[in-house]
């Protein structure tokens, strides 16, 4: 496949989460986590997914994995409908999609050494053994920047950083196309954030990868992103190239949340005036109908109440859903 | 102005299974009235120990404050018996801690909660308490707080919770607010709530804080002065402005390149920090940060430099070397 072709579709991809109760748990209600969302990611590319806690960011990057199976919707991969695919068949493509988990501490066993844990794809997809397999961890640990001799140490032997590292060596083991990076660096301090974020830069650069990268920190997700996706209560409200989302951002909630990020210069923050969104996200078991973000956007109208927005290109390859775009381009 | 808190020498350690660890080793610095000072600094550096010390919030055993003084209206903080410091805490000096989910008693309502410290610290009967609280629940801005005294934590959100913790440290009008990481649990668009709110109240209540954090975005927007800490030591401390234009710590100055810049136009490879922070259960005789620094020379790996005036007035930093010219000084 050559780079910048569609590698991984999503169409209308909704994943609800029933909220049993009572008696013989029936569910009254759900949570709507994600709400009917579709976007491509291309080749060789990172894909940045933004948003505030509980916005459904990372159910999409799991929904995407098959890890949660998806209410609606489709996720087409290398000409297969993931949704529909079962058992060996979604077993033999899971090889080629993996993720690096938020918390390093919680996603390693602890009472698996570094070695077995990078070992343990390739035991379950059958790919390398014995000392094959030895000398390929040895060669991802070198490529995570690890010393290959760590291979007997246990997890709780290496800061946050190295195991973040671990992670990464993992989900490189059966030379995957796409590695979902779910928040891979916000449980770090900040002077690691940066090592980690450039061996992922660099890792990108030498085995092709394309990388969905969902986090809340925005300065990071435009360092790292080439598209970016903002989402907000299950749905994505606008998605652009990096340097257009940043520079000419059109849906209130995305100039919102770029106005509320704090800069490192204080000569810049004296003069910037803030957008203060008023209150707070509303719950995803009972959305607002019609434009999910109306509660709290100083352009509301009737017509925002009544009427789904449609996520639709105002720009070429800008994509937002609001009912006045056109007036706040 | 007259300064309203000197901290001289302040000394913290934790007596642990794998040795004394060195929190803090000899923290000085001085608050003004009416001052922000931002203390920066990544996890373990001992910026939330050195403040929660002064308070006599620290644990003991295991923590020990082995020696500095703390001056405030004449007398030494470190040297108050229960019964003074209770007379301090929570009234001239109060904290906002940085879990707004777990800093309240789930079983007693917010008005309760509210009220107790002027109730405590006032005499003052229950109905004057509660008044007092509808009063500084109005002013951080939550709405019929007449009607919500009696509703439980849990029935607010995690930024409404910070707001009601911000009125509760506020009740009894300290002079000086030590506010820890208070947004760090917060997303971006309800921490730009928060700080906006602090920028209105520091103004009409003219109460000094000390705002401790790890995001240097935060303190440029809202501090005046800024200490930086690492491994325990302040490594350099200068007003707001000069810090982030001419940082004078080759530390400083590494955790300022690594952080991604919203308003770069140009891809730039982040500079990391290589190695990891000090594991502190020895108190170096060498530069804590020479294992990791790029500029480091013989000098430092022998002995651990003390903060000097470096670069214009107010401008200190503990630094052997020049990072400007990479010459000794």
């Amino acid at each position: 496949m050559a780079k910048g072709e569609v590698l991984l579709q999503v169409k209308d991809l909704f994943k609800h989460f029933p909220i049993n109760q009572g008696l013989f748990s029936r569910s009254k209600s759900k949570v709507h986590a994600v709400d009917g969302i579709s976007f491509d990611i291309y080749d060789g590319e990172t894909l940045g997914l933004v948003g505030e806690s509980g916005c459904g960011k990372s159910t999409t990057g799991r929904t995407i994995l098959q890890l949660y199976r998806p209410t609606a919707g489709e996720v087409l991969f290398d000409g297969d409908n993931l949704a529909k695919l079962k058992g060996e068949d979604l077993r033999r493509k899971r090889r080629y999609l993996q993720m690096i988990f938020q918390d390093p501490y919680a996603s390693l066993n602890p009472r698996m050494t570094v070695g077995k844990i990078i070992g343990e794809p390739m035991d379950i997809h059958n790919t390398l053994k014995g000392k094959a397999q030895l000398e390929r961890v040895e060669e991802l640990l070198e490529l995570v920047g690890l010393n290959p001799a760590f291979l007997n140490r246990y997890p709780h032997e290496f800061s946050g950083g190295q195991r973040q590292r671990i992670g990464v060596a993992r989900a490189l083991a059966l030379q995957p196309k796409l590695i979902v990076c779910d928040e891979p660096i916000s449980a770090l301090d900040v002077s690691i954030q940066a090592q980690v974020v450039n061996l992922l830069e660099d890792l990108q650069q030498n085995l092709g990868l394309t990388y969905l990268f969902i986090a809340h920190d925005l300065s990071m997700v435009r360092h790292i992103s080439d598209r970016i996706a903002v989402m907000y209560l299950g749905i994505i409200v606008e998605l652009a190239d990096r340097n257009t989302l940043y520079a000419k951002p059109i849906h209130p909630y995305t100039k919102a949340l770029l106005s509320a990020v704090p800069f490192p210069d204080p000569f810049i923050e004296e003069k910037r005036k803030r957008i203060i969104l008023e209150g707070d996200v509303p719950s995803p078991v009972n959305p607002p109908s019609g434009c999910r973000f109306r509660t709290r956007c100083q352009y509301a109208k009737e017509i925002c109440a009544a009427e789904k927005p449609v996520f639709r290109e105002v720009e070429p390859h800008h994509f937002v859903a609001c009912h006045f775009s056109d007036d706040l381009k | 102005m007259p300064d309203l808190l000197e901290v001289k020498g302040l000394e913290t350690q934790f007596k642990t299974r794998e040795g004394i660890i060195h929190a803090v080793n000899g923290v000085s610095f001085n608050l003004k009235e009416g001052e922000t000072l931002g203390i920066v600094g990544e996890s373990g550096c001992g910026k939330t120990v050195s403040m929660m010390s002064l308070l006599g919030l620290i644990p003991m055993p295991p923590g020990k404050i082995v020696a500095g003084e703390a001056w405030f209206e004449g007398k030494d903080l470190l040297k108050m018996n229960n019964e003074e410091m209770r007379h301090v805490r929570g009234s001239k000096i109060s904290v906002v801690f940085q879990d707004p989910m777990t800093s309240f008693n789930p079983v007693l309502t917010i008005g309760k909660q509210t009220a107790e410290p002027y109730r405590i610290h006032n005499n003052a009967s229950k109905g004057e308490a509660y008044e007092r609280a509808v009063k500084y629940l109005e002013l951080v801005g939550i709405a019929n707080a007449k009607e919500r005294l009696n509703d439980y934590p849990h029935q607010f959100s995690g930024g409404m919770r910070q707001r009601v913790m911000i009125a509760m440290a506020l009740i009894c009008e300290p002079q000086i607010l030590i506010a820890d990481e208070p947004t760090t649990a917060l997303d971006v668009t309800i921490q730009a709530q928060i700080i906006e709110l602090m920028k209105d109240l520091r103004e009409k209540l003219g109460m000094s804080i000390i705002w401790i954090t790890h995001d240097l975005g935060i303190v440029a927007g809202l501090a005046h002065r800024v200490n930086v800490m690492y491994g325990g030591y302040i490594i350099e401390t200068a007003p707001v402005k000069g810090l982030y234009s001419n940082p004078q710590h080759p530390y400083t100055l590494g955790l300022l390149g690594s952080l991604p810049r919203m308003d770069e136009t140009e891809y730039r490879r982040l500079h990391s920090i290589d190695g990891l922070p000090p594991t502190l259960l020895e108190r170096p005789s060498y530069c804590p940060f020479e294992p990791r620094c790029k500029f480091a020379v013989e000098k430092c790996r022998h002995s651990n430099p003390a903060l000097q005036e470096v670069e214009g007035e107010g401008h200190f930093a503990a630094c052997w070397v020049n990072p400007k010219t990479g010459k000794e000084y």
